[in-house]
């Protein structure tokens, strides 16, 4: 019966309402603004394919970072469910892992000892740092291995991010506007580093939270758009064109036309 | 005032006579046996208290109720629970350095970004993992700072502490000096407690250049 990957069903978030954060401690986030409730996420349905790049992209404040979380099982939805491989969400696991917008590697580790952690399950630590070693050429770090974050630059960081993310080997991975910290010339790059990953690992589903309609045209097989809040999905677009795609090619001209007019920008183009 | 030379002389007077010294390893033992058992209770409640939220929210009124009062309060109760000597004046210190220690510490706990939490269970990290891996080295730079500030607080209470119930230690020479009126002596006594704490915290100082803390101060 259900085949997909990752099945959204109705999910709705409110704050204000019983909202748990699975750790059970920590800021209160999302408390209620005199007593209201306010509704965030409103009756999301999609269906995602192993596999799969998916963008959402969306003003900001409209939910979708927040939707992002809910898959990775951080934060509970009000309403809905998630269903990943059949299986409902009801916490954050192993095998679907988040990458964050930045500064989520431990700044008191090396980049090495970053990437060892997500492989504890390997009980020899000789050959844990091994691997470790080779996630990182696999982003090209391999030469930064003893520096600690704050050595490196913006866009290094980052793709240790995904080199330690990589390692836990997911068959899901979430991004959460990866690159919207870094400068234009390095979005570029890590755009270019994350399709050759997405092509090496073959079967990772990808999902990707961006506000940036170029970085979707390029990157995914489909774009999911969120509406203004109450975030709900206002339009869905497939693209088949093969990689490397040509951001000036008229086919992914004309949907950048209509992404932007469906975002409600005009006077932009 | 007293005439420098005659501050001069007793300083000499006092070293020779080896009593400097020992008035000095009273308090910095007494300073040091204190702070220590702080850091030993204090440090760990903490972190309980910080990563716990329903423990915390039980215990915190009785920690607030029990902050403000003067650990110099309890000098009497300190004198008759422990009697003459070394403990009353340990019992001081440790009431002095602990609830510092304990409030930072519940609050560099508690402060932890959630996202390293996150990350940790994105990792499967077990629940020692995560502590050894993410709660224990975020909270260290808080940690060592308010150990640098507590040791401090703890050296200026020695005084106090060492007015009571002991014939020993630089709070006792300044009150011995007091009483026979040579201030010349209360004055070295002062200029010890000066130089020693210089000495403490340079010692503490060097902490924070640890490797695994200077993170926290390169990142800024």
């Amino acid at each position: 019966m259900n085949k997909s990957k990752i099945r959204l069903d109705r999910v709705t978030l409110e704050y204000g309402k019983d909202r748990k954060h699975w750790w059970g401690f920590g800021k209160n986030e999302g408390e209620t603004i005199n007593g209201a409730t306010k509704r965030v996420l409103d009756g999301i349905d999609l269906e995602i394919e192993a596999g799969e790049f998916v963008s959402i992209l969306g003003h900001s404040g409209c939910g979708k970072s927040t939707l992002l979380k809910i898959i990775a099982g951080f934060v509970k939805p009000s309403g809905g469910s998630v269903w990943i491989d059949g299986l409902p969400v009801d916490g954050p696991r192993g095998d679907h892992v988040f990458v964050f917008q930045e500064g989520a590697l431990f700044p008191w580790l090396t980049i090495l000892k970053n990437v060892s952690l997500a492989l504890n399950s390997l009980p020899d630590p000789t050959e844990r740092i091994r691997k470790a070693k080779q996630y990182l050429e696999l982003v090209s770090l391999e030469a930064f291995e003893d520096y600690y974050p704050h050595m490196l630059s913006g866009g290094m960081r980052q793709r240790a991010e995904i080199a330690r993310a990589i390692a836990a080997r997911p068959d899901v991975l979430l991004f959460d506007e990866p690159f919207s910290g870094l400068d234009y010339l390095t979005r570029l790059q890590m755009r270019e580093e994350v399709l050759y990953l997405h092509m090496m690992l073959g079967s990772t589903t990808i999902l990707f939270v961006t506000h940036d309609i170029d970085e979707a045209l390029q990157l995914s097989n489909r774009v999911v758009i969120l509406s203004e809040p109450p975030g709900r999905i206002k339009s869905c677009y497939t693209i088949a064109i093969p990689h490397p795609r040509l951001l000036s090619s008229t086919a992914l001209g004309e949907l950048r036309t209509e992404i932007y007019h469906q975002l409600g920008v005009h006077a932009a183009l | 005032m007293p005439e420098v030379e005659q501050i001069l002389h007793s300083f000499y007077e006092l070293i020779v006579d080896g009593s400097l010294l020992r008035h000095c390893v009273a308090s910095l033992f007494r300073v040091t046996v204190g702070f220590y058992l702080a850091v030993l209770i204090a440090v760990p409640f903490g972190i309980l208290l910080g990563c716990c939220q329903s423990i915390y929210r039980l215990l915190n009124p009785f920690i607030q109720f029990l902050r403000p009062i003067s650990p110099l309060a309890w000098a009497p109760f300190a004198i008759l629970w422990f009697g003459i000597g070394d403990l009353p004046a340990i019992f001081i210190i440790f009431l002095t350095s602990f609830f510092p220690l304990l409030v930072a510490t519940i609050a560099a706990a508690a402060g932890i970004h959630p996202m390293y939490f996150q990350v940790a269970a994105n990792l499967q990290m077990s629940r020692w993992n995560s502590f050894r891996n993410v709660v224990l080295p975020a909270i260290i730079p808080n940690v060592i700072m308010v150990l640098r500030v507590t040791l401090g607080i703890a050296w200026v209470v020695v005084v106090a502490a060492e007015m009571i119930a002991v014939k020993s230690g630089l709070g006792y020479l300044i009150i011995d000096g007091r009483n026979a009126l040579r201030l010349d002596r209360v004055i070295v006594a002062m200029t010890a407690i000066g130089t020693i704490g210089v000495i403490l915290d340079s010692v503490m100082r060097k902490l924070e250049r640890i490797e695994s803390v200077r993170w926290r101060i390169e990142q800024k």
